[in-house]
Protein backbone atom coordinates (compact mmCIF):
# COMPACT_ATOMS: atom_id res chain seq x y z
CA UNK A 1 0.00 0.00 0.00
CA UNK A 2 3.03 2.35 0.44
CA UNK A 3 4.35 1.58 -2.47
CA UNK A 4 1.05 2.35 -3.88
CA UNK A 5 1.12 5.74 -2.58
CA UNK A 6 4.78 6.33 -3.49
CA UNK A 7 3.68 5.73 -7.51
CA UNK A 8 0.39 7.73 -7.23
CA UNK A 9 3.01 10.88 -5.59
CA UNK A 10 4.98 10.13 -8.96
CA UNK A 11 2.01 10.04 -11.27
CA UNK A 12 0.60 13.52 -9.56
CA UNK A 13 4.46 15.25 -10.44
CA UNK A 14 4.51 13.69 -13.98
CA UNK A 15 0.75 15.63 -14.67
CA UNK A 16 2.28 18.93 -13.25
CA UNK A 17 5.34 18.37 -14.99
CA UNK A 18 3.19 17.34 -18.56
CA UNK A 19 1.25 20.89 -17.74
CA UNK A 20 4.25 23.24 -17.52
CA UNK A 21 5.93 22.18 -20.32
CA UNK A 22 3.26 21.07 -22.86
CA UNK A 23 0.33 23.83 -22.12
CA UNK A 24 0.79 27.36 -22.81
CA UNK A 25 -3.02 28.33 -22.20
CA UNK A 26 -2.67 29.67 -18.53
CA UNK A 27 -6.20 28.22 -17.04
CA UNK A 28 -5.11 25.02 -18.58
CA UNK A 29 -2.41 24.83 -17.13
CA UNK A 30 -3.12 26.07 -13.80
CA UNK A 31 -6.00 23.57 -13.94
CA UNK A 32 -3.57 20.46 -14.55
CA UNK A 33 -0.96 21.83 -11.87
CA UNK A 34 -4.35 21.93 -9.75
CA UNK A 35 -4.71 18.47 -10.40
CA UNK A 36 -1.48 16.85 -10.42
CA UNK A 37 -1.37 17.97 -7.05
CA UNK A 38 -4.71 16.84 -5.92
CA UNK A 39 -3.27 13.07 -7.34
CA UNK A 40 -0.48 13.72 -5.32
CA UNK A 41 -2.34 14.66 -2.10
CA UNK A 42 -4.42 11.59 -2.71
CA UNK A 43 -1.25 9.35 -2.40
CA UNK A 44 0.43 11.52 0.19
CA UNK A 45 -3.05 9.93 2.37
CA UNK A 46 -2.67 6.40 0.64
CA UNK A 47 0.84 6.06 2.09
CA UNK A 48 0.45 7.47 5.56
CA UNK A 49 -2.87 5.53 5.83
CA UNK A 50 -0.78 2.35 5.14
CA UNK A 51 2.20 3.69 7.89
CA UNK A 52 -1.03 4.32 10.49
CA UNK A 53 -2.78 1.05 9.88
CA UNK A 54 0.32 -0.63 10.80
CA UNK A 55 0.38 1.46 13.87
CA UNK A 56 3.91 2.25 12.63
CA UNK A 57 5.88 -0.77 12.73
CA UNK A 58 9.38 -0.58 10.90
CA UNK A 59 9.21 -0.67 7.22
CA UNK B 1 21.34 31.08 -20.35
CA UNK B 2 22.98 33.83 -20.12
CA UNK B 3 24.98 34.97 -16.80
CA UNK B 4 23.08 36.80 -13.84
CA UNK B 5 25.09 40.23 -12.75
CA UNK B 6 27.35 40.63 -10.49
CA UNK B 7 27.30 41.24 -6.96
CA UNK B 8 28.57 44.90 -5.40
CA UNK B 9 31.75 44.72 -3.00
CA UNK B 10 28.90 45.82 -0.05
CA UNK B 11 26.76 43.00 -1.45
CA UNK B 12 30.06 40.48 -1.06
CA UNK B 13 30.52 41.77 2.97
CA UNK B 14 27.30 41.29 3.97
CA UNK B 15 26.59 38.04 2.14
CA UNK B 16 30.30 36.99 3.61
CA UNK B 17 29.45 38.45 6.72
CA UNK B 18 25.96 36.78 7.02
CA UNK B 19 27.61 33.25 6.15
CA UNK B 20 29.47 33.53 9.12
CA UNK B 21 26.45 33.39 10.98
CA UNK B 22 24.90 30.31 9.43
CA UNK B 23 26.54 27.67 11.92
CA UNK B 24 24.52 28.99 14.32
CA UNK B 25 21.44 27.77 12.80
CA UNK B 26 23.03 24.35 12.80
CA UNK B 27 24.39 24.74 16.50
CA UNK B 28 20.78 25.12 17.56
CA UNK B 29 19.14 22.33 16.14
CA UNK B 30 21.80 20.22 17.44
CA UNK B 31 20.90 21.22 21.15
CA UNK B 32 16.86 21.23 20.37
CA UNK B 33 17.39 17.48 18.52
CA UNK B 34 19.83 16.32 21.73
CA UNK B 35 17.33 18.26 24.74
CA UNK B 36 14.15 16.92 23.37
CA UNK B 37 15.29 13.21 23.56
CA UNK B 38 16.45 10.99 26.54
CA UNK B 39 19.90 12.23 28.73
CA UNK B 40 21.20 8.75 27.50
CA UNK B 41 20.96 9.46 24.04
CA UNK B 42 22.17 13.21 24.41
CA UNK B 43 26.02 12.44 23.64
CA UNK B 44 24.82 10.43 20.93
CA UNK B 45 23.15 13.58 19.47
CA UNK B 46 25.40 15.31 19.71
CA UNK B 47 28.15 13.75 18.00
CA UNK B 48 25.90 12.42 15.50
CA UNK B 49 25.19 16.20 14.60
CA UNK B 50 28.97 17.10 14.60
CA UNK B 51 29.37 13.89 12.11
CA UNK B 52 26.40 14.67 10.02
CA UNK B 53 27.93 18.29 9.61
CA UNK B 54 31.13 17.02 8.91
CA UNK B 55 30.08 14.67 5.91
CA UNK B 56 28.06 16.79 4.27
CA UNK B 57 30.99 19.52 4.03
CA UNK B 58 32.77 16.67 2.46
CA UNK B 59 30.30 15.14 0.41
CA UNK B 60 29.17 18.30 -1.24
CA UNK B 61 32.77 19.23 -2.02
CA UNK B 62 33.62 15.92 -3.78
CA UNK B 63 29.88 15.91 -5.90
CA UNK B 64 27.04 18.29 -4.51
CA UNK B 65 28.61 21.52 -5.76
CA UNK B 66 29.05 19.87 -9.04
CA UNK B 67 25.59 18.61 -9.48
CA UNK B 68 24.28 21.85 -8.29
CA UNK B 69 26.13 24.49 -9.55
CA UNK B 70 25.28 28.04 -10.61
CA UNK B 71 22.94 30.51 -12.26
CA UNK B 72 24.49 30.66 -15.55
CA UNK B 73 27.17 27.97 -15.86
CA UNK B 74 26.91 24.88 -17.91
CA UNK B 75 24.34 22.61 -17.56
CA UNK B 76 22.81 19.32 -19.40
CA UNK B 77 18.93 20.45 -20.10
CA UNK B 78 16.25 18.69 -22.21
CA UNK B 79 14.22 20.66 -24.74
CA UNK B 80 9.89 20.10 -24.85
CA UNK B 81 7.86 21.79 -27.07
CA UNK B 82 10.88 24.40 -28.53
CA UNK B 83 12.31 25.73 -24.87
CA UNK B 84 15.05 24.40 -23.32
CA UNK B 85 14.99 23.12 -19.27
CA UNK B 86 18.22 22.76 -17.32
CA UNK B 87 18.20 19.58 -15.25
CA UNK B 88 21.36 19.21 -13.96
CA UNK B 89 24.70 21.17 -13.83
CA UNK B 90 27.56 19.99 -15.86
CA UNK B 91 30.40 21.62 -13.15
CA UNK B 92 33.09 19.87 -12.16
CA UNK B 93 33.93 17.32 -8.73
CA UNK B 94 36.06 18.75 -5.91
CA UNK B 95 34.99 22.22 -6.44
CA UNK B 96 37.36 21.81 -9.64
CA UNK B 97 37.47 25.34 -11.69
CA UNK B 98 35.54 27.46 -8.98
CA UNK B 99 37.30 30.34 -8.16
CA UNK B 100 36.94 31.01 -4.50
CA UNK B 101 37.66 34.64 -4.37
CA UNK B 102 34.92 35.99 -3.51
CA UNK B 103 33.14 35.33 -6.75
CA UNK B 104 28.74 34.55 -6.17
CA UNK B 105 29.36 31.29 -7.38
CA UNK B 106 32.19 30.67 -4.40
CA UNK B 107 29.79 32.47 -2.41
CA UNK B 108 27.10 30.04 -3.51
CA UNK B 109 29.61 26.81 -2.84
CA UNK B 110 30.15 27.78 0.59
CA UNK B 111 26.26 28.75 1.60
CA UNK B 112 25.38 25.21 -0.13
CA UNK B 113 28.12 23.27 2.03
CA UNK B 114 26.53 25.08 4.84
CA UNK B 115 22.90 24.29 4.11
CA UNK B 116 23.61 20.76 2.99
CA UNK B 117 24.74 20.13 6.43
CA UNK B 118 21.65 21.77 8.12
CA UNK B 119 19.43 19.75 5.82
CA UNK B 120 21.24 16.69 7.22
CA UNK B 121 20.58 17.82 10.78
CA UNK B 122 16.62 17.78 10.42
CA UNK B 123 16.49 13.89 10.19
CA UNK B 124 18.46 13.41 12.86
CA UNK B 125 15.44 14.55 15.17
CA UNK B 126 13.13 12.25 13.61
CA UNK B 127 15.12 8.86 13.91
CA UNK B 128 16.58 10.22 17.25
CA UNK B 129 16.84 7.49 19.92
CA UNK B 130 17.13 4.33 17.49
CA UNK B 131 19.42 5.51 14.67
CA UNK B 132 22.63 4.14 14.77
CA UNK B 133 25.18 6.53 13.88
CA UNK B 134 27.50 4.90 10.62
CA UNK B 135 23.56 4.64 9.16
CA UNK B 136 23.03 8.99 9.61
CA UNK B 137 26.46 9.46 8.27
CA UNK B 138 25.80 6.95 5.61
CA UNK B 139 22.19 8.83 5.04
CA UNK B 140 24.23 12.02 5.07
CA UNK B 141 26.01 11.12 2.18
CA UNK B 142 22.92 10.42 -0.44
CA UNK B 143 21.46 13.82 1.09
CA UNK B 144 24.39 16.00 0.37
CA UNK B 145 26.08 14.23 -2.42
CA UNK B 146 23.07 14.03 -4.17
CA UNK B 147 19.10 15.01 -3.41
CA UNK B 148 19.57 18.15 -1.93
CA UNK B 149 22.31 19.20 -4.64
CA UNK B 150 19.50 18.05 -7.49
CA UNK B 151 16.83 20.05 -5.83
CA UNK B 152 18.81 23.00 -5.16
CA UNK B 153 20.42 23.05 -9.16
CA UNK B 154 16.80 23.00 -9.79
CA UNK B 155 15.79 25.94 -7.68
CA UNK B 156 18.57 27.94 -7.13
CA UNK B 157 21.35 26.87 -9.99
CA UNK B 158 19.42 28.10 -12.81
CA UNK B 159 17.35 25.06 -13.33
CA UNK B 160 14.06 23.85 -14.69
CA UNK B 161 12.20 25.58 -11.41
CA UNK B 162 14.24 28.43 -11.52
CA UNK B 163 13.67 28.82 -15.49
CA UNK B 164 9.34 28.66 -14.96
CA UNK B 165 9.34 32.39 -15.25
CA UNK B 166 11.17 33.14 -18.59
CA UNK B 167 9.89 29.49 -19.79
CA UNK B 168 6.36 29.17 -18.92
CA UNK B 169 5.64 33.03 -17.78
CA UNK B 170 4.99 31.78 -14.40
CA UNK B 171 6.36 34.82 -12.37
CA UNK B 172 10.24 34.70 -11.27
CA UNK B 173 9.97 30.96 -11.60
CA UNK B 174 10.20 28.98 -8.32
CA UNK B 175 11.62 31.68 -5.67
CA UNK B 176 12.92 30.23 -2.54
CA UNK B 177 15.61 32.77 -1.01
CA UNK B 178 16.33 31.21 2.24
CA UNK B 179 15.62 27.74 1.50
CA UNK B 180 12.31 26.85 2.89
CA UNK B 181 11.64 24.28 -0.14
CA UNK B 182 15.20 23.86 -0.70
CA UNK B 183 17.11 23.40 2.68
CA UNK B 184 14.06 22.29 4.90
CA UNK B 185 11.16 20.56 3.01
CA UNK B 186 13.75 18.67 1.85
CA UNK B 187 15.06 17.78 5.17
CA UNK B 188 12.00 17.04 6.31
CA UNK B 189 10.63 14.74 4.01
CA UNK B 190 14.23 12.83 4.28
CA UNK B 191 12.96 12.81 8.17
CA UNK B 192 9.61 11.78 7.11
CA UNK B 193 11.06 8.85 5.31
CA UNK B 194 13.62 7.98 7.86
CA UNK B 195 10.65 7.78 10.86
CA UNK B 196 8.88 5.36 8.72
CA UNK B 197 11.75 2.98 8.00
CA UNK B 198 13.50 3.03 11.33
CA UNK B 199 9.60 2.74 13.20
CA UNK B 200 8.91 4.56 16.66
CA UNK B 201 10.75 3.61 19.51
CA UNK B 202 10.40 0.53 22.44
CA UNK B 203 7.47 1.58 24.31
CA UNK B 204 6.25 4.63 22.58
CA UNK B 205 2.92 2.92 21.32
CA UNK B 206 0.78 0.24 23.26
CA UNK B 207 -0.50 -2.77 21.73
CA UNK B 208 -4.03 -0.50 21.41
CA UNK B 209 -1.95 2.11 19.13
CA UNK B 210 -1.94 4.51 22.23
CA UNK B 211 1.37 6.82 21.89
CA UNK B 212 3.22 7.18 25.65
CA UNK B 213 4.58 10.80 26.27
CA UNK B 214 8.28 10.14 25.89
CA UNK B 215 9.51 13.82 27.41
CA UNK B 216 12.72 15.44 26.42
CA UNK B 217 15.65 15.38 29.10
CA UNK B 218 16.28 18.93 29.12
CA UNK B 219 14.57 21.58 28.17
CA UNK B 220 16.87 24.28 28.68
CA UNK B 221 18.90 23.12 26.11
CA UNK B 222 16.55 22.90 23.58
CA UNK B 223 15.24 26.90 24.31
CA UNK B 224 19.02 27.72 23.95
CA UNK B 225 19.06 26.13 20.76
CA UNK B 226 16.10 28.46 19.75
CA UNK B 227 17.91 31.27 20.66
CA UNK B 228 21.13 30.38 18.78
CA UNK B 229 18.68 29.29 15.63
CA UNK B 230 18.01 32.86 15.03
CA UNK B 231 20.83 34.61 14.21
CA UNK B 232 21.61 31.56 12.45
CA UNK B 233 18.45 32.12 10.57
CA UNK B 234 18.74 35.47 9.61
CA UNK B 235 22.49 34.71 7.88
CA UNK B 236 21.02 32.39 5.82
CA UNK B 237 18.11 34.38 5.07
CA UNK B 238 19.76 37.49 4.33
CA UNK B 239 23.13 35.31 2.34
CA UNK B 240 20.34 33.59 0.11
CA UNK B 241 18.88 36.58 -0.97
CA UNK B 242 21.89 38.75 -1.47
CA UNK B 243 22.73 35.50 -3.86
CA UNK B 244 19.74 34.41 -5.53
CA UNK B 245 17.38 37.06 -5.60
CA UNK B 246 20.25 39.67 -5.91
CA UNK B 247 18.67 42.22 -3.61
CA UNK B 248 20.24 45.39 -2.60
CA UNK B 249 22.32 45.00 0.68
CA UNK B 250 20.44 47.08 2.71
CA UNK B 251 17.17 44.54 2.76
CA UNK B 252 19.09 42.95 4.90
CA UNK B 253 17.76 44.92 7.57
CA UNK B 254 14.01 43.82 6.53
CA UNK B 255 14.98 40.43 5.95
CA UNK B 256 16.32 40.10 9.72
CA UNK B 257 13.26 42.06 10.71
CA UNK B 258 10.43 39.31 8.87
CA UNK B 259 12.78 36.37 10.25
CA UNK B 260 12.60 37.59 13.92
CA UNK B 261 8.84 38.18 13.41
CA UNK B 262 8.09 34.96 11.90
CA UNK B 263 9.54 33.17 15.04
CA UNK B 264 8.48 35.30 17.73
CA UNK B 265 4.79 35.10 16.25
CA UNK B 266 5.57 31.40 15.34
CA UNK B 267 6.71 30.72 19.11
CA UNK B 268 3.56 32.90 20.95
CA UNK B 269 1.23 30.81 17.82
CA UNK B 270 2.49 27.14 19.35
CA UNK B 271 2.54 28.35 22.73
CA UNK B 272 -1.19 29.32 22.61
CA UNK B 273 -2.44 26.36 20.82
CA UNK B 274 -0.82 24.33 23.10
CA UNK B 275 -2.08 25.84 26.40
CA UNK B 276 -5.27 24.29 25.09
CA UNK B 277 -4.20 21.44 27.97
CA UNK B 278 -3.86 24.02 30.56
CA UNK B 279 0.05 24.97 30.08
CA UNK B 280 1.94 26.35 27.47
CA UNK B 281 4.18 23.24 26.23
CA UNK B 282 7.62 24.96 26.09
CA UNK B 283 9.20 22.03 23.59
CA UNK B 284 6.34 22.72 20.98
CA UNK B 285 6.53 26.51 22.03
CA UNK B 286 10.43 25.64 20.74
CA UNK B 287 8.78 23.81 17.97
CA UNK B 288 6.62 26.71 16.80
CA UNK B 289 10.33 29.29 16.99
CA UNK B 290 12.01 27.22 14.85
CA UNK B 291 8.31 26.75 12.53
CA UNK B 292 8.18 30.35 12.20
CA UNK B 293 11.92 30.49 11.28
CA UNK B 294 11.47 27.93 8.51
CA UNK B 295 8.34 29.28 6.87
CA UNK B 296 10.28 33.25 6.88
CA UNK B 297 13.30 31.55 4.48
CA UNK B 298 11.61 31.52 0.80
CA UNK B 299 10.02 34.72 1.07
CA UNK B 300 11.89 36.88 3.66
CA UNK B 301 13.48 39.57 1.49
CA UNK B 302 9.95 39.62 -0.71
CA UNK B 303 6.96 40.41 1.57
CA UNK B 304 5.85 43.37 4.15
CA UNK B 305 6.65 42.75 8.18
CA UNK B 306 3.10 42.17 8.60
CA UNK B 307 3.08 39.47 6.31
CA UNK B 308 6.37 37.82 7.94
CA UNK B 309 3.88 37.92 11.07
CA UNK B 310 1.25 36.34 9.67
CA UNK B 311 3.59 33.61 8.01
CA UNK B 312 5.28 32.84 11.71
CA UNK B 313 1.24 32.87 13.46
CA UNK B 314 0.84 30.14 10.68
CA UNK B 315 3.46 28.05 10.60
CA UNK B 316 3.69 27.81 14.93
CA UNK B 317 0.02 27.10 14.76
CA UNK B 318 0.85 24.25 12.21
CA UNK B 319 3.36 23.20 13.94
CA UNK B 320 2.31 22.17 16.92
CA UNK B 321 -1.59 20.72 15.69
CA UNK B 322 0.35 18.57 12.93
CA UNK B 323 3.11 17.13 15.74
CA UNK B 324 0.27 16.05 17.50
CA UNK B 325 -1.70 14.87 14.31
CA UNK B 326 1.47 12.77 13.50
CA UNK B 327 2.05 11.37 17.00
CA UNK B 328 -1.45 10.11 17.42
CA UNK B 329 -3.64 9.69 14.20
CA UNK B 330 -0.65 8.98 11.52
CA UNK B 331 1.51 7.09 14.10
CA UNK B 332 4.89 8.67 13.22
CA UNK B 333 7.37 8.90 16.05
CA UNK B 334 9.06 12.09 15.43
CA UNK B 335 11.04 12.86 18.92
CA UNK B 336 11.96 16.29 17.82
CA UNK B 337 8.82 17.23 15.75
CA UNK B 338 11.25 17.77 12.47
CA UNK B 339 8.37 16.68 10.25
CA UNK B 340 5.79 19.01 11.52
CA UNK B 341 8.45 22.10 11.69
CA UNK B 342 10.36 21.91 8.94
CA UNK B 343 8.14 20.13 6.30
CA UNK B 344 5.02 21.22 7.34
CA UNK B 345 6.71 24.75 8.25
CA UNK B 346 8.65 24.82 5.05
CA UNK B 347 5.98 23.76 2.42
CA UNK B 348 3.67 26.46 4.04
CA UNK B 349 6.56 29.49 3.62
CA UNK B 350 7.34 28.47 0.45
CA UNK B 351 3.23 28.66 -0.80
CA UNK B 352 2.75 31.81 1.47
CA UNK B 353 5.66 33.52 -0.75
CA UNK B 354 4.10 33.16 -3.99
CA UNK B 355 0.89 34.80 -2.07
CA UNK B 356 2.43 37.58 -0.44
CA UNK B 357 5.81 38.32 -2.15
CA UNK B 358 6.42 41.52 -3.91
CA UNK B 359 9.25 42.02 -6.28
CA UNK B 360 11.58 45.38 -6.19
CA UNK B 361 11.08 47.95 -8.80
CA UNK B 362 13.01 46.77 -11.41
CA UNK B 363 13.33 43.22 -11.17
CA UNK B 364 13.18 40.96 -13.54
CA UNK B 365 9.36 39.21 -14.73
CA UNK B 366 6.12 40.16 -12.53
CA UNK B 367 4.32 38.16 -9.35
CA UNK B 368 1.75 37.32 -11.95
CA UNK B 369 2.06 32.83 -11.69
CA UNK B 370 4.22 33.36 -8.86
CA UNK B 371 2.05 31.20 -6.87
CA UNK B 372 1.38 28.33 -9.35
CA UNK B 373 5.36 28.36 -9.78
CA UNK B 374 5.85 27.86 -6.21
CA UNK B 375 3.05 25.09 -6.53
CA UNK B 376 5.19 23.04 -9.17
CA UNK B 377 8.07 23.78 -6.95
CA UNK B 378 5.75 21.58 -3.83
CA UNK B 379 4.50 19.32 -6.21
CA UNK B 380 8.10 18.61 -7.40
CA UNK B 381 9.42 18.00 -3.25
CA UNK B 382 5.94 15.77 -2.71
CA UNK B 383 6.21 13.79 -5.98
CA UNK B 384 10.16 13.70 -6.66
CA UNK B 385 11.99 13.97 -3.75
CA UNK B 386 9.92 12.27 -1.41
CA UNK B 387 9.71 9.34 -3.41
CA UNK B 388 13.82 9.48 -3.94
CA UNK B 389 14.66 9.86 -0.68
CA UNK B 390 12.64 7.18 0.32
CA UNK B 391 13.47 4.70 -1.78
CA UNK B 392 16.96 5.76 -1.36
CA UNK B 393 17.23 5.16 2.34
CA UNK B 394 14.98 2.21 1.45
CA UNK B 395 17.78 0.53 -0.76
CA UNK B 396 20.38 1.60 2.02
CA UNK B 397 18.70 0.11 4.98
CA UNK B 398 19.28 -3.06 3.49
CA UNK B 399 23.19 -2.53 3.32
CA UNK B 400 23.55 -0.86 6.43
CA UNK B 401 20.35 -1.61 8.90
CA UNK B 402 19.55 1.82 10.46
CA UNK B 403 18.06 0.28 13.15
CA UNK B 404 20.23 -0.25 16.37
CA UNK B 405 19.56 -3.55 18.57
CA UNK B 406 17.26 -3.78 20.91
CA UNK B 407 19.69 -3.69 23.56
CA UNK B 408 21.51 -0.45 22.33
CA UNK B 409 17.67 1.03 22.41
CA UNK B 410 17.29 0.19 25.81
CA UNK B 411 20.60 1.02 27.41
CA UNK B 412 20.53 4.20 25.27
CA UNK B 413 22.84 5.32 22.11
CA UNK B 414 25.78 6.92 24.05
CA UNK B 415 26.72 3.72 26.14
CA UNK B 416 26.11 0.82 23.72
CA UNK B 417 27.57 2.88 20.38
CA UNK B 418 29.82 5.74 21.95
CA UNK B 419 30.75 3.80 24.95
CA UNK B 420 30.53 6.90 27.56
CA UNK B 421 27.13 9.28 28.27
CA UNK B 422 26.77 12.76 28.31
CA UNK B 423 26.09 12.56 32.75
CA UNK B 424 28.45 10.38 33.56
CA UNK B 425 27.36 11.37 37.31
CA UNK B 426 24.15 11.13 37.32
CA UNK B 427 22.61 8.29 38.71
CA UNK B 428 20.80 5.98 36.42
CA UNK B 429 17.14 4.69 37.73
CA UNK B 430 16.09 0.98 36.69
CA UNK B 431 13.04 2.17 35.70
CA UNK B 432 14.79 3.88 33.04
CA UNK B 433 16.16 0.48 31.95
CA UNK B 434 12.62 -0.92 31.48
CA UNK B 435 10.88 1.29 29.82
CA UNK B 436 9.46 -0.70 26.90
Amino acid sequence: MKLAGFLVLVAGWAIVLGAVALFSVSLLRTGFVLAGVGVEALGLVLAVRSHAERRGGPA
Amino acid sequence: MTAPPLLSETAVAVCMASLLFVPLAGAGLALINSGLGRSRNAAHTMMASLCVLAIAAVAYFIAGFAWQGFAGWPAHAVTVAGKSWSWISAGHFFFRGLALNGSPASLAAWFGMLSAGLAALIPLGSGAERWRLRAACASTVLLAGWTYPLFAHWAWGGGWLAQLGANGGLGRGFVDAGGSGVIQVVGGLTALSIAWILGPRRGKYAAGGMPAAIPGHNVVLVLLGCLLALPGWAGLNSAGSLLFLRVEPGRVVLIAVNTTLAAAMGALAAGMTSSRFGKPDASLTANGWISGLVASSAGCALVTPLAAAAIGLVAGGLAALSAEWFELRFAVDDPSGAVSVHAVGGIWGVMAAGFWGRFPAGAMGGSSGQWVAQLVGIATLLGFVFPLTYALNRLLNRFCPYRVEPEGERQGLDLYELGAGAYPEFITHTDDLTLG
